[in-house]
């Protein structure tokens, strides 16, 4: 029953590393831009959403509702102002840049909200479960988080194969140049991927921040689940993220039976033999 | 009444002069071909006149409006739609998604999905199939399509036949006085020149980037063609 529990434990976790890992998928299938500040702007989210909470008194899922869309805008504006100026040099560029914003954003938290470890409040909801039997209990958060998870994943794939604009985005993704050819601009189009990245990530940072305690420095260490659900699922498949998520998530459960210190280790396990033995990932997205 | 008008165009392909200082104009719904050997600059001329190379000098009007400077995408919406040389498909993409993606800037005109179904009917059937199945001719048609789909008044065709079964060529030609009976204009770039000839109202040899023969195909006999083709002197034969 314990493995049970743990699998299942496991299956919600996923749900929250999908979320992580979601944006930084879409920016690497689109524009191929490897994020590295992905982590630090989930972190971003989580303290804004504190700041707000506690500056103003709105309630929560207020100030989630007015994170998420912020975070949209803030990721149009930095793919425009910011990341399409290094485009034009070349990957390494956009690493670069997204390494030093990771570094400039860790060090604006910790000038803002000084190192401590934060919490964000949720309430009951944030605590509470419900029994399925004597040996599984399922967080309300965990659950609200999974679902979540799916159904963003839903949304971002019904406008990828519904929209005009979602269909110019899978186009830009397989040949920019000829995307320009047929009417899409490619800095808008880029724009918005980056901007729905950017509100996914907050998603995540917020749910995050809600289920654990945070601080500006964790950033680096939610981008790494997030590389290993996109590289286990598989690059450019939004399920396969889902699936990567979830592998990750259930693997690491099923460690901390064994032993809690092997939480992590046995998740890199995981992520180094998908990597040896099935490096296209376990459901190959188009756009890998 | 001209629609596209071409001055002094000067085009750079890294360090080579692709284009050199040339002119030429295409009325409305008339077919211009542009013929020359490999490396004569035509490909380079339908990039600028695309908006994918920025020309060095020179200026290109699409009726009055200089959109010498336009990028590619604004170009689609003022009128112009590439027919890229080797297809360039979106691959991921299936038949029919990759047709939509034309309809992105909806100009407005007589060019809709049912109507491309109609020129290709073969294509209804395998809308949902993904484009990098289809066979190259198939995937030239799909290409026409998409660029139909944006109701361009101009529509530039690089190297249609590039890569193609003899037949398939003669198959995919045969549907451009369809094309062009409705008003739109055709600027096409070839290297098989007894099919540019068979379609187009006019004719301009290119080499090394300069115009070195113009007419009507009737007026233009095959000795110098062949000679501004391959730029054979006269005073040699």
């Amino acid at each position: 029953m314990e493995i049970l529990n743990a699998v299942i434990q496991g299956l919600l976790i996923g749900g929250l590393y999908a979320l992580f890992a979601a944006g930084l998928s879409l920016m690497f299938g689109v524009m191929r831009i490897v994020n590295l500040a992905h982590g630090d702007l989930a972190v971003v989210a989580a303290f804004l959403a504190l700041a707000l909470v506690s500056g103003t008194g709105l309630p929560l899922w207020l100030v989630v509702l007015v994170t998420v869309p912020m975070f949209a805008l803030l990721g149009y504006l930095t793919q425009r102002v910011l990341l399409q100026r290094s485009l034009s040099s070349g990957p390494l560029a956009t690493l670069l840049v997204t390494f030093g914003l990771s570094i400039v954003l860790q060090n604006v938290l910790l000038e803002a909200f000084s190192a401590d470890t934060r919490t964000l409040d949720g309430g009951s909801f944030a605590t509470g479960s419900f029994r399925l039997n004597a040996a599984v209990s399922i967080g309300y958060l965990s659950l609200a988080t999974f679902l979540l998870a799916v159904l963003v994943l839903i949304g971002i794939q019904l406008f990828l194969s519904r929209t005009g604009l979602g269909r110019m985005l899978r186009a830009s993704a397989d040949d920019r140049e000829t995307a320009g050819l047929v009417g899409g601009n490619p800095r808008h189009i880029y724009g918005i991927a980056t901007a729905i990245a950017f509100a996914t990530v907050a998603i995540a940072g917020l749910m995050f921040a809600m289920r654990s305690s945070f601080d500006p420095s964790i950033g680096p260490s939610r981008l790494i689940f997030a590389f290993e659900a996109v590289v286990i699922g598989g690059l450019g498949s939004l399920w396969g993220t889902l699936l990567g998520g979830v592998v990750l998530g259930v693997t690491q459960s099923l460690g901390a039976q064994i032993d809690p210190a092997l939480t992590l280790l046995a998740g890199h396990l995981v992520f180094l033999a998908v990597l040896a033995f099935r490096p296209q990932g376990l459901i190959p997205g188009r756009t890998a | 009444m001209t629609l596209l008008s071409i001055r002094d165009l000067t085009v750079h392909h890294g360090q080579l002069r692709a284009v050199d200082r040339l002119s030429l104009r295409v009325g409305e719904g008339e077919v211009l071909a542009v013929i020359g050997a490999n490396g004569a600059g035509k490909s380079s001329l339908l990039r600028a006149v695309a908006g994918l190379t920025p020309p060095s000098s020179g200026s290109i009007h699409l009726r009055d409006r200089d959109i010498t400077r336009l990028p590619a995408h604004e170009r689609v919406c003022a009128g112009v739609a590439l027919v890229p040389e080797g297809r360039r498909l979106f691959r991921s993409l299936t038949v029919q998604d990759n047709l939509l993606t034309g309809t992105y800037r909806k100009r407005p005109g007589p060019w809709t999905l049912a109507r491309v179904y109609e020129l290709f009917p073969w294509m209804a059937d395998r809308r949902r199939q993904n484009a990098a199945q289809l066979s190259g001719g198939e995937q030239q048609a799909v290409a026409i399509g998409r660029a139909l789909l944006s109701n361009p008044d101009l529509l530039l065709l690089d190297e249609l036949s590039l890569g193609l079964a003899p037949v398939v060529v003669r198959r995919i030609y045969e549907v451009l006085p369809g094309i062009v009976s409705g008003g739109t204009a055709a600027l096409i770039v070839e290297q098989d020149v007894a099919q540019a000839m068979r379609v187009a109202g006019r004719v301009h040899c290119l080499l090394e980037g300069r115009s070195v023969l113009e007419g009507r195909p009737q007026d233009l006999n095959a000795a110098r063609v062949e000679h501004a083709y391959f730029g054979i002197g006269e005073e040699r034969h």
